[in-house]
C-alpha cells in the first residue's frame, strides 16, 4: 500500500490498489488416535472459505503407503503442493531403495520438507498415522513450520482446540488418577473420534458435513463415511 | 494479547434436571505470571442463585460490588428475594450502560427460582448481550475447550450427582489444554434444598 502513496505521480483516480495475500483458511479438522495394533485417522469433508462452503465432499485424507495415511488441512492450497512434493518424494525414495518407506522415515521427511519453507510456510495442520516398523500404532503431529511429536492421539485443524481436551478426557486417561494409561480398543476409539466429530459439528462452523474415517491395521486400511450436520 | 485474558480464568454452567450445576477455576494470574491460586470467580447472591465473573480481575472485583449494590437496593424497595431472571436483566442493563467504555468481564448466571423451582442459566459478553441456552454456557480463556467438552458429556436431565461428574470432567480437562487457567476448581450443585460446593484438585501446572 505504502509503495503507491509514495509514488503520487503514479496514481490513477479511482484505481484501487490490491495487496496479495498468499494464504487462505480453508477450514477441517482431523482427528487421530493408536492403539497397539492398529491407528484409526479421520478428517471432515468440508471445505469452505468464510462463510462460503466450497465443496461438501473433499477428502481431506491422504494415503501415502500400506502403512501410512496423511491427514491434512489449513490452507487447501498449500496442502495439495505438500501432498504431490511427499508423494514425488516417496516414490524417488522407493526407487533408489528399492523399498515403501516406513512410517517413521516419512514423518521425519515430512517434518524437514515444511522446516525447508521456514520463511514462507506451508500454512497447513498436518496429522500423520501409520504403523511403526514394530506394526504398532503411532501418530505424528506438526505445527506449520515443521515441528514434530510423535503421539498417541492427536486433534488438528479448526476444531482442534474443541476436541484435544475430548481426546485427552476419553482417550489419554487423564480424567482418572492411575499411573498406567488404560489400553484403548479399536471398537472405542472409532466411535470416541465419530462423537468428537458430531459435536465439533454443533459448534465449529468450518467443520460438518461428513467425516471420513480410515483404520490401519496389519491386514490393510478399510475406510468408513458417517454423515454430520450440514448447516 | 486481548485484555480479556489479561488475568485468564474460565467459568461454565450446566443445567440438570431440577438442579444446576456452575464451575470455576482458581488462577489469577497476569499474563504468563500466576500469582495466586485461591481465587474464586463465583459469588453466592441470594439462596439459589450464583453468579460468576471472569475477563479482567480489577473489573470482576468492581461489577462484583456494584451489582451487589443494586441487587441490595432492589430488593429493600421491592421487599423479595430477586430471581434469576430479573437479576440477569439487571446486570445487562449495568453492563450495556457502559456499552463504548466496557467492563472487561463476561458474566455467568446459575440459579433456581425460588418460587417454581425452575432452571435458570444465562451469560453475556462484555457489553450485556444476553444468552439464555436450555444445556450449557461457557465463558474465558479455554471456552472453545470448554465447548468441545460440554458437547460431547452433557445431554439433558442429568441428575445432581450426574451432573457434578459431568461439569467437573469437562472444566478440568478444558482448562488442562489452557495454560492461563486452572490451578484447581471449585464447583457448585444447586437443588431446591441443598448447595454442594466441591473443591476439585487438579494438576498445578
Amino acid at each position: 500500500m505504502h509503495k503507491i502513496q509514495s509514488f503520487p505521480e503514479y496514481q490513477v483516480p479511482g484505481a484501487q490498489h490490491q495487496d496479495f495475500s498468499p494464504y487462505e483458511s480453508n477450514g477441517g479438522s482431523i482427528v487421530a488416535i493408536a492403539g497397539e495394533d492398529y491407528v484409526v485417522i479421520a478428517a471432515d469433508t468440508r471445505l469452505s472459505s468464510g462463510y462460503t462452503i466450497h465443496t461438501r465432499k473433499q477428502n481431506k485424507l491422504f494415503q501415502l503407503s500400506e502403512k501410512t495415511v496423511l491427514g491434512s488441512t489449513g490452507c487447501w492450497c498449500d496442502t495439495l503442493a505438500l501432498t504431490s512434493l511427499v508423494n514425488a518424494r516417496m516414490q524417488m525414495y522407493e526407487h533408489l531403495h528399492l523399498k515403501t518407506m516406513s512410517t517413521e522415515a516419512v514423518a521425519q521427511m515430512l517434518s524437514i520438507l515444511m522446516y525447508n519453507r521456514r520463511f514462507f510456510p506451508y500454512y497447513v495442520s498436518n496429522v500423520l498415522a501409520g504403523l511403526d516398523s514394530e506394526g504398532k500404532g503411532v501418530v505424528y503431529s506438526y505445527d506449520p513450520i515443521g515441528h514434530c511429536e510423535r503421539t498417541t492421539y492427536r486433534a488438528g485443524g479448526s476444531a482442534g482446540t474443541l476436541l484435544q481436551p475430548v481426546l485427552d478426557n476419553q482417550i489419554g486417561g487423564k480424567d482418572r488418577d492411575v499411573k498406567n494409561k488404560p489400553k484403548v480398543p479399536l471398537e472405542k476409539a472409532k466411535e470416541v473420534a465419530k462423537d468428537a466429530f458430531i459435536s465439533a459439528a454443533e459448534r465449529d462452523i468450518y467443520t460438518g458435513d461428513s467425516v471420513i474415517l480410515k483404520v490401519i491395521t496389519k491386514d490393510g486400511i478399510t475406510e468408513e463415511e458417517v454423515q454430520l450436520r450440514k448447516d | 494479547m486481548s485484555i480479556m485474558a489479561y488475568n485468564g480464568g474460565c467459568l461454565v454452567a450446566m443445567r440438570g434436571k431440577n438442579c444446576v450445576a456452575i464451575a470455576t477455576d482458581h488462577r489469577f494470574g497476569i499474563q504468563a505470571q500466576t500469582i495466586s491460586t485461591d481465587f474464586e470467580k463465583v459469588f453466592q447472591v441470594n439462596p439459589r442463585t450464583f453468579l460468576g465473573l471472569v475477563g479482567l480481575q480489577t473489573d470482576i472485583l468492581t461489577v462484583h460490588d456494584r451489582i451487589m449494590f443494586r441487587k441490595k437496593l432492589y430488593e429493600d424497595r421491592e421487599n423479595r428475594e430477586m430471581t434469576p431472571e430479573p437479576f440477569s436483566a439487571m446486570i445487562s442493563n449495568f453492563l450495556y450502560e457502559h456499552r463504548f467504555g466496557p467492563y472487561f468481564i463476561e458474566p455467568v448466571i446459575a440459579g433456581l427460582h425460588p418460587k417454581t423451582l425452575e432452571p435458570f442459566i444465562c451469560n453475556m459478553d462484555l457489553i450485556g448481550c444476553p444468552n439464555k441456552p436450555d444445556d450449557f454456557v461457557v465463558a474465558g480463556t479455554c471456552s472453545e475447550q470448554l465447548y468441545g467438552m460440554c458437547e460431547t458429556l452433557w445431554k439433558e436431565d442429568l441428575e445432581p450427582a450426574e451432573l457434578s461428574e459431568v461439569i467437573s470432567q469437562a472444566i478440568v480437562s478444558a482448562f488442562d489444554r489452557d495454560a492461563i487457567s486452572g490451578w484447581g476448581a471449585t464447583v457448585y450443585i444447586i437443588e431446591k434444598d441443598k448447595i454442594t460446593k466441591k473443591q476439585i484438585k487438579t494438576r498445578m501446572d
